[in-house]
């Protein structure tokens, strides 16, 4: 019997280790198999175990040690039926996370089995320019946050000549309510490694970095683990895929700041240098990683790569909104009551995702804002809710979709608190080099306090200081700190206001 | 797991350090490997490795200084026994994640950053463990836990030896 449990770090998180342990005592003379793989996305249902009954896997989940017994017999009341069959999964265009949750994520074997190798082997058969113009045809925007198309980027670096150049694989995912890179690193690390092979192969370089954060152990310990089995494969190295083509690449850990995900920041820190963001230009498509040409690109965008180039372009570009091509992976986080990864054509409204996909609360409690795109995003109010996930959309609407995290909030949730977090964050994170981040977040703090205490003459401060850090800050990190401020104080005044009479 | 330590006064260190930093100046970009291999061995990045490090490297003392003071992963100074990691960011705060924290500190009567007089626990904030979907989210040396209550994080510290 073949069961299969998640090694996601979510899933551990919830006691998916205790799970197998007691599911392998409870086995007890039968012949069961059980076989690690990612997670399905479905977090709320995590630890998901997975029973294979003629060939159709069976979920059970949340599952504990005590449910162990009952699940093996096919008795516990924790069945789901066959998990593809579930809401969650059917109303999912799966490509990017296709194989995550289905396969084990170390095997290779698997890998190909499931469509894997397949966008590398049509890569291998085109030239270097069809394959950038494959993902410019693709519409493909970089899923890091800035939403910059991907095939432009690689056409810079194609363009550029040099002896040496760089793929560069920003896995720093350091935004609150994000978690999609982590999920693919551990569930289908492969497919990272294709993406970033084809990369190499389109513009030319044949060396690549992940810059993978330190805070993910687990994503580390497989992806170094996915590197020696790709390069011992001949899938990375001097011959890929007997093509004669080199690529090969390294797993760097980063060292816990939040601003080396800003590309230049990141490249300073891989250099081994202090991670302080620089000015724009030099682009790092032509100076990046040790001044040579470098795509920088995030996770998702890389391992989106093979799907385009195992499907086709015009396939991928045919799902989607206006601009916004392909599928968004909607991460849901939060007070919610499903919460978990979802990938959909972009074009689904955030109504849709919280209260319909996500369930509301998980309290139960009417939801009072989400906060799209990490710490940098604006806390969007229920008003808003009709704003389609899209990247001019949500402009349109004063926000940003980022890299597609929402945390949901109850009406519990008190919006100065969240502001004065926002900026918190912005001083405790600051590179230094630029004044109104470094200094304007400490006094936004200071001035925030003052608005609590009940200084109303503290607010037009507080807007000025927030105009201040938009117009005078090098990067996003204290130029876009005043979304979360401004939305918050914009959308919920009484918040500040409360605090102002309580304190009469 | 638990954090290996340094004998500031055992020199016969330095061939260790000389080892890890020989094992990564091939590397492009060797520092923050290097770094992250020197903590693994000893806890922390001791006065002598700097000294080696700066001299392999060809940087000056304040230069290495001015990297290892700029990322949080860095100490100079030893942990506790464990690293208790709490969550501080959004996703974690929608389902009283500060509160938790608050617990925690108020409960061992530390600060963030702080080691229990006992020496087995050091508490750091961390911004998002991705476990945002399964909050409020903690870390203990490797470990992550999801889902964490007022209980939970009693059961964890104890555990711990705090
Ligand atoms: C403060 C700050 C933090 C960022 N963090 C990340 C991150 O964790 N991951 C990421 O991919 N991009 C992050 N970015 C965006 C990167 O600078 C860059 O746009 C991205 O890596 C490019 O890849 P893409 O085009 O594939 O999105 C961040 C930007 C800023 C300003
Ligand atoms: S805005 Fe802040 S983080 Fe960005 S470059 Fe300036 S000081 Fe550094
Ligand atoms: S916000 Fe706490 S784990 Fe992501």
């Amino acid at each position: 019997m073949k069961v299969y449990v998640p090694m996601d770090s979510a899933a551990k998180a919830l006691g998916a280790d205790d799970v197998v342990l007691a599911l392998l005592k409870a086995a007890e003379g039968r012949d069961i198999q059980i076989i690690r793989t990612g997670s399905r996305g479905m977090i709320w249902l995590e630890p998901l175990v997975e029973v294979e009954v003629d060939g159709q896997r069976h979920g059970f989940g949340p599952a504990t040690p005590a449910d162990a017994a009952a699940i093996l017999e096919g008795t516990s009341a924790l069945a789901l039926g066959p998990v593809e069959d579930l809401d969650w999964m059917k109303r999912q265009t799966r490509l990017t996370f296709a194989r995550c949750g289905v396969i084990d994520p170390l095997s290779l074997e698997d890998y190909s089995a499931h469509g894997g190798l397949k966008g590398l082997r049509r890569a291998l058969t085109l030239t270097s320019q069809q394959m950038v113009d494959e993902v410019q045809t693709s519409g493909l925007r970089g899923r890091g946050g800035a939403g910059f198309p991907t095939g432009i980027k690689w056409q810079t670096v194609h363009d550029a000549g040099a002896r040496q150049k760089y793929i560069v694989c920003n896995a720093d995912e350091g935004d609150s309510g994000t978690f999609a890179d982590r999920m693919i690193m551990e569930g289908d690390p492969f497919t990272l490694i294709e993406g970033m092979t084809i990369a190499g192969l389109a513009v030319g370089a044949t060396r690549g970095y992940v810059y993978l954060r330190s805070e993910y152990p687990d994503a580390i310990h497989v992806m170094r683990q996915a590197v020696a089995i790709a390069r011992e494969a001949g899938v990375l190295g001097a011959d890929v895929l007997n093509s004669g083509r080199a690529f090969d690449m390294e797993i760097r850990e980063g060292a816990g700041a939040y601003v080396c995900g800003e590309e230049t920041s990141l490249l300073n820190s891989l250099e081994g240098k202090r991670g302080v963001v620089r000015a724009k230009p030099p682009l790092p498509a032509l100076e990046g990683f040790l001044g040579r040409p470098t795509v920088v690109n995030n996770v998702i965008s890389l391992a989106t790569v093979p799907v385009i180039f195992e499907r086709g372009a015009q396939y991928y570009a045919d799902f989607g909104l206006g601009r916004s091509r392909g599928t968004v992976t909607l991460q849901i986080a939060g007070n919610v009551a499903r919460g978990g990864l979802f990938e959909t054509a972009f074009g689904v409204t955030l109504d849709e995702v919280v209260n319909d996909i996500g369930g509301g609360t998980a309290s139960r409690r009417p939801v009072k804002a989400v906060q799209v795109g990490g710490p940098l995003g604006a806390y969007m109010p229920v008003s808003k809710f009709d704003t389609p996930i899209g990247y001019e959309e949500f402009d349109a609407k004063g926000g940003l979709i980022g890299h597609a995290g929402l945390v949901v909030f109850d009406d519990r949730a008190d919006m100065l608190k969240m502001a004065r977090f926002a900026m918190e964050f912005c001083a405790v994170e600051s590179c230094g080099k630029c004044t109104p981040c470094r200094i304007g977040s400490v006094r936004g703090v200071e001035t925030i306090d003052r608005i609590a205490q009940g200084d109303a003459s503290a607010v037009p401060l507080l807007t000025d200081l927030c105009e201040t850090m938009k117009d005078g800050s090098l990067c996003a990190l204290g130029g876009f700190t005043p979304f979360p401020v401004m939305s918050a104080l914009t959308h919920f005044p009484d918040d500040f206001a409360t605090h102002k009479e309580a304190a009469e | 797991m638990s954090t290996p330590t340094y004998t500031p006064d055992a020199s016969d260190h330095d061939a260790d350090i000389k080892r890890i930093i020989d094992a990564h100046l091939q590397l492009e970009g060797p520092l923050l490997p290097m770094l992250h291999a020197v903590q693994a061995e000893f806890g922390l990045i001791p006065e002598a490795a700097q000294r080696l490090i700066a001299d392999a490297l060809n940087i000056t003392r304040a230069e290495l200084h001015g990297v290892i003071s700029f990322y949080h992963d860095f100490r100079e100074k030893p942990a506790g026994r464990h690293v208790l990691k709490i969550c501080r960011a959004e996703a974690c705060q929608s389902v009283g994640g500060a509160a938790l924290a608050d617990h925690v500190l108020e409960k061992l009567g530390l600060n963030w950053h702080g080691t229990t007089a006992n020496g087995a626990v050091t508490v750091e904030p961390v911004y998002c463990l991705g476990l945002c979907a399964c909050a409020p989210a903690a870390m203990v040396d490797g470990r992550v836990v999801g889902r964490v209550d007022a209980t939970r994080m009693d059961a964890l510290l104890a555990e711990a030896g705090a």
